[in-house]
């Protein structure tokens, strides 16, 4: 296990190292001086020049790259225009949050997408299939931000202001103006208020795809000799699904936690937006508009880093499910 | 073929009784309308459907559509595609009906008794109606639409109207009529999407091929490409590509397309890996057939399949991916519309005109549907097992 680990790792750093180059060739390419952002019409061109030495911007391409490769890899992205800060530490302020909202989508997707799955293989063909398959590719084709805002419209204002629903939920942000003046439990509500909607909007999409894919995987199973036999053996239909069945089936859904990944923190970028969730999402688009490059460039590759190492973490789950991989 | 060799070859074929049933010079006047009596729903639908449809069009405003022809490039080509289809549609179906309504002899190629598969599939075959209706009323466009989609009208009194007799969709934040607008959004979106996709398959199929036929150094140098640029969540990438460059259309088609290739090849080298080791390529090898004639002529059409579904697939997700992209302001720019645009138009109206974002959301919902129902079924075709 210990020699597999090693040589899952050993192969991330290359995508890491292949990451970092994209991003600066991207930057390289793109056109303009990037110095011009802090340039202004008034300074002379020794000043300009001076400047330009500064960021280093003189210097050729290639010692350029390899510089840039070693600020990248121990964390130093430079100072943020926006912010004021060191590019890492804004990132750092915000990833919490990023997490918070992914991991809870996340949870949810899996849980809701695998008990879907499962209940639509036991039923093949039966109205419950079906309607859940139509459900289920209908969640699946919509994009998260209009789910979002859908939402939004239904259970933040028709309820609140129009059916006047006893409960209806905040559509923005992640604490009520008035949260410092809460008691605690009143703050721990309220923080799970304004989770749900971003939550729900975010997960949906990915229930979808992971009820359809378990599903399938399901009904491969459940075809199977073992499957057959523990039913002749006289055990409990229950048992049968849940304890020979769906242990089996779950095996490759592990794979989907790798292939979700890119899907889950696109999503967040939209989902944050939409809600002003105060995420690296949102830092993330609002760099953009501000022109804020270097938080713009350490953004990206934070969200790629943290897909390498949610597909490293998807590996080693699947080895430690499955021996036959790490053996091979 | 003479009538009797007909009535045997279809006697042969494993498919459904001929049957010439009602009326064959319906098809003067209804195309497709016999052979929706006949049992071809799919075909007869889609040909009916086109001829009543864009009839409409064309005698709705007889002056309209002659005065198109006098207008811009795109009501020409409007008119054009009109009595093209209008066309088409007629001879097709009146060809079809002097042949004799019901199928044909059966063909026996790998595309042919994928077709058929396809067909059984009612699901798949109205979605794909659904999408070529969609491409034929982008196309369209100008004559359909009642107004200028990026014309403002009355600020006062027509903005953000809600959905009437007039403005069958009602009207957006500078007056403009929400319902031309989706149309012409239609165009830049499903264009969009068309476009990056073919970007997409013609570089992640020849890469491929060429990575899994010739293997070695060229083989690891392109995957490993691949891989870092599949590690990149597609939409971050995008991101910041855009952001150091200016966003528009263009810009963006060519980003989505050279951010999908890699999902593409990373398919055709592996049915290249097992297709290689093959008979027949092994055969194409020893006749002394050059590399590169293998891999075009020999390796490629035959690992095409897995690359339509997936390119099918692919264009629904950069369709959402545009929308996206403009949704947050990177994308397509203003004026022109485009539903991604109209979504966010419709973020900051949320509450007091629900119809902005809605239906422009629906329209996305409704695309991107047809086009996983239209990949799923041509898995389903593909794959062998699902045959009957």
């Amino acid at each position: 296990m210990t020699k597999y680990l090693v040589r899952r790792l050993a192969g991330a750093v290359p995508l890491v190292l292949g990451i970092a180059t994209v991003v600066f060739f991207v930057v390289t390419l793109a056109p303009g001086d990037p110095a011009s952002l802090v340039l202004n019409p008034g300074m002379t061109p020794e000043v300009a020049d001076q400047m330009r030495a500064n960021y280093g911007l003189d210097q050729p391409v290639h010692v350029r790259y390899v510089k840039w490769m070693g600020a990248a890899l121990t964390g130093n992205f430079g100072t943020s225009h926006t912010y004021r800060r060191p590019v890492l530490d804004v990132l750092l302020t915000f990833l919490p949050n990023t997490l918070l909202l992914s991991g809870c989508a996340l949870v949810l997707a899996f849980m809701f997408g695998i008990f879907l799955g499962t209940v639509q293989a036991v039923r093949q063909y039966s109205l419950v299939d079906r309607g859940v398959s139509v459900l289920t590719l209908f969640f699946y084709s919509m994009p998260s931000f209009w789910l979002g805002l859908m939402l939004i419209l239904v259970f933040s204002f028709f309820a609140r202001n129009v059916w006047h629903w006893p409960i209806w939920f905040p559509a923005s942000g992640m604490t009520s103006v008035d949260y410092e003046f809460l008691s605690t439990g009143a703050k721990v509500v309220d923080r799970l208020k304004h989770l749900v909607l971003p939550t729900v909007s975010l997960a949906l999409v990915m229930t979808a795809g992971i009820a359809r894919y378990m599903r399938g995987s399901m009904l491969e199973v459940i075809q199977q000799d073992f499957v057959r036999t523990a039913r002749a053996k006289g055990l409990p239909e229950r048992t049968v699904v849940f304890k020979h069945a769906l242990r089996n089936a779950l095996i490759p859904v592990i794979t989907l936690l790798g292939l979700y990944l890119p899907v889950l923190f696109s999503g967040t970028v939209f989902i944050e937006y939409v809600f002003a969730w105060p995420g690296l999402g949102k830092t993330l688009v609002d760099a953009i508009s501000l022109r804020d490059y270097p938080l713009v460039m350490a953004g990206s590759f934070f969200f790629a880093v943290m897909v390498v190492m949610g597909n490293l973490l998807a590996d080693v789950l699947y080895a430690v499910v499955d021996p036959r991989i790490r053996h091979e | 073929m003479s009538d009797a060799g007909r009535e045997t070859a279809l006697a042969a074929g494993p498919e459904r009784p001929v049957r010439v049933r009602g009326w064959p010079w319906l098809s003067h006047v209804l195309p497709g309308a016999p052979q929706l009596l006949a049992g071809r729903w799919g075909s007869g639908g889609a040909a009916l459907l086109v001829w009543l449809g864009l009839l409409w069009v064309a005698l709705r405003d007889v002056s309209a559509f002659g005065s198109a022809l006098g207008g811009p490039a795109d009501a020409r080509l409007a008119v054009l595609i009109v009595v093209v289809s209008l066309t088409v549609a007629w001879t097709w179906s009146w060809r079809d009906v002097r042949r004799g309504v019901g199928p044909g002899q059966p063909g026996t190629s790998q595309w042919d008794s994928m077709a058929r598969s396809f067909a059984r599939n009612r699901t798949a075959v109205a979605a794909l109606m659904v999408v070529f209706g969609m491409y034929l009323l982008a196309l369209v466009a100008p004559l359909v639409s009642p107004f200028d989609p990026t014309a403002q009208g009355d600020l006062v009194n027509e903005r953000l109207l809600a959905p009437s007799g007039l403005h069958l969709l009602g009207t957006d934040q500078y007056a403009r009529d929400v319902f031309s607008r989706l149309l012409y959004g239609a165009r830049v979106s499903m264009t969009i999407g068309l476009v990056a996709v073919g970007i997409a398959v013609t570089l992640g199929t020849v890469l491929g091929a060429i990575a899994g036929y010739l293997g070695g150094w060229v083989d690891s140098v392109i995957m490993r490409f691949v891989d870092t640029l599949i590690a990149f969540p597609r939409l971050v990438l995008l991101i910041t590509i855009v952001a150091v460059f200016e966003p528009g259309v263009l810009l963006i088609t060519v980003v989505l397309g050279l951010t999908l290739w890699p999902r593409t090849a990373r398919i055709v080298r592996g049915e290249v890996l097992s297709l290689r080791e093959r008979e027949f390529i092994q055969a194409a090898r020893a006749l002394g057939y050059s590399k590169w004639r293998i891999i075009f002529r020999h390796l490629i059409p035959n690992a095409l399949g897995p690359v339509i579904v997936a390119a099918t697939l692919g264009i629904g997700d950069t369709i959402v991916l545009e929308a996206g992209l403009s949704f947050l302001g990177i994308g397509v720019q203003p004026p022109m519309p485009s539903w991604g645009t109209m979504v966010d138009d419709g973020r900051l109206h949320l509450l007091n005109a629900w119809w902005l974002s809605t239906f422009a959301g629906f329209a996305i919902v409704l695309t991107v549907l047809s086009f996983n129902l239209v990949g799923d079924g041509l898995r389903d075709a593909l794959d062998p097992r699902t045959r009957p």
